[in-house]
């Protein structure tokens, strides 16, 4: 049997990677991916705690998790298409289109 | 058994991880993410969650990840110019310690809590999907409505963004 710490530190390691994806990482689809990793770990923890207090809650508040993660998906990958139209680059440093 | 196929899935996905974040190219980053994804579901099936690796291999790998591969492929990135800005060392290092203590503190928690009304015993008589069915229908049928309406406003907000500006009248200036 596998203890529940195991999961969420698996899900702890990932979130931290994801975060420090956010951080480091500069192209703006990359970031993009991170998050979805961040909201994998959240997922694991979700379920993983479902499992272990025996109660359903947990997975349905995953599903509803996996659902906003591609609502997320689809708007900021159609955000990225308007902003690489514009001009030529997905760095998140050089989108200040509007800075005023 | 279970223990050597949970080493696996836990190893794999985080070395997935780190890879989604380390290596340069946006299309292997996705593709790193690819095996991220497929391992996590694998948790999930350890987890007597056999709904949600259906919903993560289908929807995650299945629909948003092609989505990214789209995008990286219309777009014919080249890989990262600029990787790691040189003071970001001094924020890195003590949020990873922190993160190590953290870490051991999840380690040492037993994390006991009171059980719910979903046992593995009833949950496995009718299977994972008829207990989620239940309780998303009967509990949290509002929230389920709350996401049916989301997902409308995003598929209508991505392609209301998306939509190439030459569909509006070519006489009037555009403001």
């Amino acid at each position: 049997m596998i203890p529940l710490s195991a999961y969420t530190a698996v899900s702890a390691v990932l979130f931290t990677t994801g975060l420090l994806g956010v951080l480091v990482r500069r192209n703006f689809i990359i970031v993009l991916m991170s998050v979805e990793m961040m909201l994998n770990a959240a997922n694991i923890n979700l379920v993983a705690f479902s499992h272990y207090l025996e109660s359903m809650s947990g997975q349905l508040v995953a599903l509803f998790v996996i659902a906003i993660a591609a609502g997320e998906a689809a708007v900021g990958l159609a955000i990225i298409i308007v902003v690489f139209r514009g001009k030529i680059s997905t760095n998140v440093d050089e989108m200040n289109l509007l800075k005023c | 058994m279970v223990l050597v196929f949970f080493a696996y899935f836990a190893l794999v996905s985080i070395a997935a991880g780190v890879l989604v974040v380390a290596l340069r190219h946006p299309v292997h980053c996705a593709l790193a993410l690819l095996a991220l994804l497929l391992h996590v579901s694998g948790l999930f099936i350890l987890l007597n969650a056999e709904f949600l690796w259906a919903v993560q291999v289908i929807v995650y790998v299945g629909a948003i990840l092609v989505l990214y591969l789209f995008v990286l492929m219309l777009m014919n990135l080249k890989t990262d110019e600029r990787y790691f800005h040189s003071s970001a060392l001094y924020f890195v290092g003590p949020a990873v310690l922190g993160a190590m203590y953290v870490l051991y503190l999840i380690l040492q928690s037993p994390f006991d809590g009171a059980k719910g009304t979903a046992p593995p015993n009833v949950v496995l008589q009718d299977g994972d999907t008829y207990a989620v069915g239940i309780k998303m229908f009967s509990d949290h049928i509002l929230q389920f409505e709350i996401v049916g309406i989301f997902l409308l406003g995003a598929i209508i907000g991505a392609i209301v963004l998306a939509k190439t500006p030459k569909a509006l009248d070519p006489g009037k200036e555009r403001s």
